[in-house]
């Protein structure tokens, strides 16, 4: 069964028609590319799957149940966890405490008046600042870090609840070729633990690390399947040379 | 601060007190809205409705049923807080989406508002005199009057209160409440119900008003609308904008200050004194944004931190191990 499975996606603002019928399917432990030419609508079906956005029509269903219409708190209580497009890291926070933030999400609010599960969480947080490499920053505030940096903090928080699903929303974004190359790093130890759905405008990297793309193109659905079926796609050749 | 305030009844004279502990229950009051705006982010323009509610409640017990016992007034107070925070709370922030700023500012504005009118046209409820002559309340035999005993019995409960709004706010709670006040849509995406904890955050700090408003209520003798409307709201608002919001050192300081300068400037400046104390305020904001507090705290101690940063010697043990 299909972790995750996006049928028939329609979202529309105003006049604008943002996704026309798009569908997105991930399997357990699989990598998945999204992309597309800008304003093909990656960033809107990312937040019609993680509940930024409530699609106009369609279906979205999580690990067997419909969750269209559940909240964000809903999505991340079942197991899907986002890094936004652009970073959102709390700045005035030490990075500890970012990610403990993230880890204790989904803790009773009894729990948390009495901090219960400070002790029981905090080499759980160690543990994710040493794999993102921060965790001799661990004091400091978020706001202290580098763009790159950010970003993998921001994906240390995505990932510390230990989601079924991440979604990744250009994670590169702004970094500099030796912090992608590492981000590509970081990221594949993931793969036995969770699935993942990625938007990127770095083919290279996508290619590293996806074991399956969909490419969108005017909001709908141009094209999915092996790296190897992509690249050999006419359609999505004819779409890039396009606009090349 | 606290050997201060424990020392003051004993030099000062009496009418002195009297303003000394008028000024701890209003430190109480501003408490109250530095947990819901300095901490959590949620502007409330109506923190006066609860404090006043209470104490037109605790004034009703007493003249209506001679309910003058401390061990039923004082709970009946922040029931009454917490209940009607509850259902203000409920109606502007249970929505489906969170709600936004100005929405949560202008409901909680027009309800002080509305509350005032409505105690003022409420014949009732004294209309615009209010409730006089309310009777001093008791424990046991001993009645409770203005002096230095209930000077005392204030700064307990406010000593008590702080170290509870600390606890609350060093908590992972209070970790929630940081993120919430920060990045509110984010941390809905790590599955934390951010409208429950605004209701239940909103709902606490209206206990804490309505503690301080039965307080102020036997303290005075009376009550009267101007406790539930919009000037009492936006008094508390300056209190903690001008100490520092997001600390609750900076709320006390701020309602002593103020309070302090406008009893001093009142006495020796009739005419023109809301004028001085304006543009003091005014410069304070404009010069230290984050309140006087920031004149000794940087904005990271002032956040503080809510889990447990390694310590130096767990890293060296770790590194002399590998």
């Amino acid at each position: 069964m299909a972790l995750l499975e996006a049928r028939g996606l329609i979202k529309i603002f105003g006049k604008l028609t943002a996704l026309n019928g798009a569908e997105l399917v991930v399997q357990p432990n699989e990598f998945h590319g999204l992309i597309g030419p800008n304003g093909s609508g990656k960033s809107t079906m990312m937040k019609c799957i993680a509940g930024a956005e409530v699609p106009t029509e369609g279906r979205v269903t999580f690990d067997g149940r419909d969750i269209t219409t559940a909240s964000p708190a809903e999505r991340a209580r079942a197991g899907m966890s986002l890094k936004f497009q652009i970073t959102s890291v709390l700045p005035a926070l030490t990075l500890y405490d970012n990610v403990l933030l993230a880890l204790q999400g989904q803790t009773a609010l009894s729990k948390l008046m009495f901090s219960r599960t400070r002790g029981a969480l905090h080499d759980k947080v160690m543990a994710m600042l040493e794999q993102f490499r921060l965790v001799d920053r661990a004091g400091e505030p978020a706001a202290s870090l580098s763009h790159g940096q950010q970003q993998w903090l921001e994906i240390a928080m995505a990932l510390a609840p230990e989601p079924k699903l991440l979604l990744l929303d250009e994670p590169t974004g702004g970094m500099s070729l030796e912090e992608r190359r590492v981000t590509g790093e970081l990221l594949a130890p993931i793969k036995a633990r969770c699935s993942l759905v990625i938007v990127e405008h770095d083919l290279d990297f996508i290619r590293d690390i996806c074991d399956r793309l969909t490419v969108l193109d005017g909001g709908a659905v141009l094209d999915t399947g092996t790296i190897e079926q992509i690249q050999a796609s006419p359609k999505v050749q004819e779409v890039y040379l396009r606009r090349a | 601060m606290l050997a201060i305030g424990l020392l003051l009844p004993l030099v000062l004279q009496d009418y002195l007190t009297v303003f000394g502990t008028r000024v701890l229950i209003l430190c109480l009051f501003a408490l109250s809205f530095d947990l819901v705006w300095g901490y959590s982010g949620i502007m409330s323009f109506g923190q006066a409705v609860f404090f006043g509610s209470a104490g037109y409640g605790v004034a009703l017990l007493a003249r209506d049923l001679d309910v003058t016992s401390m061990l039923l007034v004082i709970p009946a107070g922040v029931l009454i807080g917490f209940a009607i925070a509850l259902l203000i709370g409920g109606f502007l922030l249970l929505g489906r989406n969170p709600s936004s700023v100005i929405f949560v500012s202008l409901g909680t504005l027009t309800g002080s508002y509305a509350f005032d009118r409505l105690a003022r046209g409420w014949y009732y409820l004294g209309g615009q005199n209010g409730i006089p002559s309310i009777p001093p309340m008791h424990i046991g035999s001993y009645d409770l009057t203005e002096g230095p005993v209930f000077y005392y019995f204030v700064l307990a409960i406010l000593l008590l209160v702080y170290l509870g709004c600390r606890f609350l706010t060093k908590s992972q709670f209070g970790l929630a409440l940081a993120g919430l006040r920060e990045n509110e849509q984010r941390i809905a995406f790590f599955g934390y119900k951010v409208q429950h904890i605004k209701a239940i955050i909103f709902s606490l700090a209206g206990a804490i008003a309505g503690l301080a408003g039965s307080l102020y209520a036997f303290h005075e003798g009376f009550v009267w609308p101007n406790m539930l409307g919009v000037v009492m709201s936006t008094q508390v608002v300056l209190y903690v904008l001008f100490g520092g919001s997001g600390t609750l050192i900076g709320a006390v300081v701020g309602t002593v200050v103020i309070e302090i300068v406008s009893f001093w400037l009142s006495n020796n400046y009739q005419d023109i004194w809301p004028i001085i104390l304006g543009c003091l305020m005014l410069l304070v904001i404009l010069f230290r944004p984050a309140g006087l507090v920031s004149l000794i705290l940087s904005e990271r101690e002032r956040i503080g931190s809510f889990g447990r940063p390694p310590k130096v010697d767990d890293k060296e043990r770790d590194h002399g191990a590998a």
